[in-house]
């Protein structure tokens, strides 16, 4: 007896509108936590961000993947089963509720609603009779009648259909969610459990993976990624699951023909599409078909979308120099695909250049920063009426051409990455040839500028730089400047002391560029005169940059260069470069000398039993909600005494301000019917 | 009130000339857009294209002021089309298109009209006079209206610049404002007439007059009115329908509290004596929240569809779907409450008030702090 009414108050609680009320207020709020944590990533991001002591126990939290924890599920489980337990509550006494006229209503209880009124009628129950129900019907009303002793009562209603929009709605939210549960990974979850699979890391090659991370074709729900580069093929999909992954057999073979990435001219990717022949496993069938973006196709009820796409490991050939001071060695060839770590152990280097990505082409936009004089609030008014194409800055939108990305670590183990680029790009009036380096993936690229000289080559910065850097060279250097610089008729003195400062700025500069000349100035010059003395500083730099032009030029056998402003320019930034090229953090630097590109696709693969129980979910919610909102139900009772008193009533499942326009509206009219004289 | 009267005669019979006329004009325009530009339009294109226009017709006819509406801003478009002659350049040449019906400019003009109308009302508030109110809503009909004609103008425009990158303008954060305003506009204006009270206006307009102050920060600081092409996951006809119904029912959210403020003030005795009675506001409050709920429910599975097609799955719980569902969620305990339990209210009103916190931060707030699929309108 104590169980059943134990029983009984739990379903009472269940099929509560306060229980379900917190349950949407619950299940809203567990919902946020996925949106402001990340879900799904990789677990170091995790561990980096939360650090060894939080990352285990939001680990055990489910945090990392909230909507396919089991307490999230638990809660939606709650949500199925209190609007189960509501619906099957409500449908016994909803069905009568429908199915009733109420025709036996007395009069005391009619007179008891919100809307009701006495009218006279002349017209005596059996005459009142027809033209009652005739407009009755016509305002679209069900009617009964019943003839009782009191006189006679039409009860009629309309709208019933609104309670069929509660079953509607409240049973679209079950199937939604049972739907859901079919295509989320539930399924999968059980059968690791029953089957006794087991992730993998991922880090070995596909055939290596055993049949324990292995999901057979015959899995009829799952979401996984296929990968293939161009001109190859696969027949597995890769499922992620929390930090390692499982491999699902596919029934047929993808192989990819082509990769299509076209952009629009601002450099915004515009299509991505794949030329697929697909291959049945049983029959040897092949279908070609391209699939896009919104383009998705299916086959043997897998289906297969545009996901994204990879490099596919595009060959690269790459120029390596040596930057190491006094350094002799030329440039060296080198080379691999994307996605292939080099040894680099020439002369005594130990690195391993990672070759990490490839781009052929990078849009940039090159318009000069220089803001137009135009000021003030009618010129910038100006400036944003007219059409929605213009741009109100200018904009020059162009191609820089092809981009590497690789990381050279050393023998520590210790990486940096570098960006470069494969041709000059024009910044200032001048061409350079960039290379970005950072320490920290975190960081954004610093990028040093190789100036290009009046051939159009990095040679001429090589060459000076190698001069500038050898401290061997120093003297000769110092003294050639020296010797340009003072005048025949300059003491011995002065012109020894010249000297010395010239060999010592280049020391420094060698060292650590303008850095160390910076830190020297400061150290030793009073703060009044350091601006005066690193301009002298500069001018002996350049001065020196100039001589170890002509000799790096005399012993390459080639003439004196020319003092003109180009070279002057080239001159100045020869010296940044150089000093930036002391904090490169690597002896070695990568030129793109040519490239052959392959793409590999990522098409998504997935099974979804569950969509065609959502979709109809989805249509009955829709139908359920416009039921319940807009489809009125109204009873209308009109008792005709034999007194010549008529009793009008309207009832009404919603409350509000219609009702009583309603209301007024059918008493007038069936006033008028009642009393036709009174009327005319 | 007077539909529900009507209730027993059919649709088509309830049809008066004027609607018939509007009717004939819709299909003609479907006509000729199919005929102008059917090459830009696929299948599905089409079939939406065709469903538009018995869907304006029994919006006409159930609002007949939205015939004459729709009428001046077709004409308004049509002009500006014809002005433009093919050739952008001439937005910068032309007097009327520079200065009025080219988009930007029609854009402009509409977040002027918005500003002043709001301060009409107000001065109709306090004043208790008609004039303000009259004009208030006078201007709330242009500013509507030039936003209207802005956004079909824009959309001609981005197919001057490459018919591969022409698309309806409501792809990103700043086109989406431009809709928000007109379809709280409209929406107001529907309320307005219904009830037959200006007084909401002043309430109401102001939430509009904030997003057309975002707009314009927008336009001004990051030059974000400039039309740009589709990414990939955004070519789909979903578009056309998926987006026009969120903001149906973010407009209609949005009404619904900035009415549910009116209704808190009133009850407090505040401005009671030139506000409609709390019974009414009340009544606007659970339509409009009624007309949201209805359309945002079609909008997430409109979106679901989209993300089957797009993304491969038709949920799979990005910030932006989530807060969908947040929103859902909320508007659906606040409907049970009212409908099952009965209840009325400050309660309701300020409830109201925080969805409108939870749906600018589904709207707005997604975009600016959280990362995801929908990122296409980050700040």
């Amino acid at each position: 007896m104590r169980n059943r009414s134990t029983a009984r108050a739990f379903y009472e609680l269940l099929s509560s509108m306060r229980f379900a009320i917190s349950l949407l207020t619950i299940l809203g709020i567990a919902s946020i936590i996925g949106t402001v944590l990340k879900q799904n990533e990789p677990y170091n991001n995790y561990l980096n961000q939360f650090g060894p002591f939080w990352f285990p126990v939001f680990e055990a939290l489910d945090l990392y993947a909230v909507y396919n924890s089991a307490w999230f599920l638990v809660i939606l489980a709650f949500l199925v089963l209190s609007t189960t337990t509501c619906i099957v509550r409500q449908t016994r006494p909803m069905l009568k509720d429908m199915r009733s006229f109420r025709e036996n209503a007395r009069e005391a209880s009619l007179a008891q609603f919100a809307h009701h009124d006495r009218i006279t009628t002349t017209l005596p129950p059996a005459d009142a009779r027809a033209p009652l129900s005739a407009y009755l019907s016509r305002a679209g009303f069900a009617l009964r009648i019943n003839e009782r002793s009191d006189g006679l009562l039409l009860a009629a209603r309309q709208g019933s259909w609104t309670r069929w929009g509660y079953f509607l709605a409240h049973g679209a939210i079950v199937l939604i969610c049972v739907g859901g549960l079919l295509d989320g990974n539930l399924p999968l979850r059980i059968q690791m459990a029953l089957g006794g699979k087991q992730v993998t890391s991922g880090n070995q090659l596909i055939s290596e993976i055993g049949p324990e991370s292995r999901l057979g074709v015959d899995n009829w729900s799952y979401r996984g990624n296929v990968f293939i580069p161009e001109g190859k093929s696969a027949n597995v999909g890769i499922l992620n699951v929390k930090d390692g992954i499982l491999l699902q057999d596919l029934p047929f073979t993808v192989s990819l023909k082509k990769f299509h990435l076209d952009h629009y001219e601002s450099g915004m990717p515009k299509r991505f599409a794949s030329d697929i022949i697909i291959t049945d496993n049983a029959t040897g069938q092949s279908v070609e078909k391209t699939i896009e973006v919104n383009k998705p196709f299916e086959y043997a009820g897998i289906m297969m979308y545009q996901a994204s796409f990879e490099d596919g490991g595009s060959r690269l050939k790459l120029t390596g120099h040596d930057l190491r001071p006094a350094s002799q060695a030329s440039p060296f060839e080198t080379g691999g695909a994307v996605g292939d770590s080099l040894k680099i152990s020439t002369r005594g280097l130990e690195y391993t250049l990672e070759l990490v990505s490839f781009k052929p082409f990078n849009i940039e936009n090159m318009a000069s920063n220089e803001a137009p004089a135009e000021t003030g609030t009618l010129a910038l008014l100006q400036k944003n009426l007219g059409s929605g194409a213009k741009s109100p800055t200018r904009k020059d939108m162009q191609n820089v051409g092809p981009s590497i990305q690789y990381k050279l670590r050393d023998a520590a183990g210790q990486a940096r990455e570098y960006q470069n680029y494969m041709l000059p790009i024009q910044q200032d009036g001048a061409w350079y040839l960039l290379s970005g380096m950072r320490a920290e993936p975190s960081a954004p690229f610093r990028f040093m500028r190789i100036p290009m000289d009046m051939d159009g080559r990095p040679d001429s910065w090589f060459a000076i730089r190698q001069v500038l850097l050898d401290p061997t060279k120093h003297e000769e250097i110092a003294r050639r400047f020296t010797a340009a610089a003072l005048g025949a008729d300059a003491g011995p003195e002065t012109r020894s002391r010249l000297q010395e400062t010239t060999a010592r700025s280049l020391e420094l500069f060698a060292q650590g560029g303008f850095e160390s000349l910076g830190r020297f100035i400061e150290s030793s010059v009073p703060e009044g005169e350091r601006d005066k003395a690193a301009d002298v500083f500069i001018k002996i730099l350049e001065g020196t940059a100039w001589e170890a032009w002509k000799m790096a030029r005399a012993a390459s056998g080639q003439p004196a260069p020319e003092a003109t402003g180009g070279n002057g320019r080239l001159l100045r930034d020869t010296l940044n470069a150089t000093s930036d090229s002391l904090h490169y953090g690597a002896p070695l630097y990568f030129q793109l000398k040519a490239f052959e590109e392959v793409r590999a696709t990522v098409l998504q693969v997935t099974r979804s039993p569950g969509k065609p129980i959502v979709y109809l979910g989805s249509l009955l919610l829709v139908l359920g909600v416009f039921a319940m909102l807009y489809v009125r139900e109204r009873r209308l009772f009109v008792l005709i005494k034999d007194s010549g008193e008529a009793l009008v009533a309207l009832s009404s499942n919603r409350k509000s301000m219609d009702v009583d326009e309603s209301f007024r509206q059918h008493r007038d009219a069936i006033a008028t019917l009642l009393a036709p004289s009174v009327s005319k | 009130m007077e539909i529900a009267h009507k209730g027993h005669s059919s649709f088509l019979s309830r049809l008066n000339p004027g609607d018939w006329l509007f009717a004939l004009a819709l299909a003609g325009g479907a006509v000729f857009a199919l005929r102008q530009y059917g090459d830009f339009m696929d299948v599905y294109d089409k079939g939406i294209l065709f469903l538009t226009v018995p869907a304006l017709v029994a919006l006409g006819a159930a609002w007949q002021p939205f015939r004459l509406f729709l009428a001046a801003a077709a004409v308004l478009a049509l002009a500006s089309l014809s002005l433009y002659q093919g050739d952008l350049a001439r937005a910068e040449q032309v007097f009327l298109l520079k200065y009025f019906i080219s988009s930007q400019t029609a854009i402009m003009w509409m977040s002027a009209l918005f500003f002043i109308a709001t301060g009409a009302y107000w001065i109709g508030l306090a004043a208790r006079s008609d004039f303000g109110d009259k004009t208030g809503s006078a201007l709330t009909w242009l500013a509507t209206l030039m936003g209207t004609t802005g956004l079909l103008v824009r959309w001609y425009e981005s197919y001057l610049i490459g018919t591969d990158v022409g698309h309806i303008p409501i792809s990103n954060l700043y086109e989406v404002f431009v809709l928000f305003s007109l379809i709280t506009g409209l929406l107001y204006l529907y309320y307005e007439g219904q009830y037959a009270t200006r007084r909401m206006g002043a309430f109401v307009l102001l939430v509009i007059s904030a997003a057309v102050a975002f707009l314009l920060w927008y336009t001004f600081s990051r030059e974000a009115q400039e039309i740009q092409p589709l990414i990939p996951a955004l070519q789909s006809y979903w578009m056309k329908v998926h987006v026009p119904a969120n903001f149906i029912g973010y407009g209609a959210f949005a009404l619904a509290a900035m009415v549910g403020v009116a209704d808190l003030l009133v009850r407090k005795g505040i401005l009671a004596s030139r506000l409609p009675p709390a019974e009414v506001l009340d009544d606007v409050m659970y339509k409009a929240i009624a007309i949201g709920f209805a359309f945002f429910t079609i909008a997430t599975i409109l979106g679901a569809l989209w993300a089957a097609e797009a993304w491969g799955t038709y949920w799979q719980w990005d910030p932006k779907e989530t807060w969908a569902f947040i929103v859902w969620l909320n508007y659906a305990a606040w409907l049970h409450i009212r409908l099952t339990k009965g209840l009325r209210g400050p309660l309701l009103a300020w409830w109201a008030i925080v969805g409108l916190v939870v749906t600018a931060f589904a709207f707005v707030g997604v975009n600016m702090f959280l990362s995801g699929l929908h990122s296409y309108g980050s700040l």
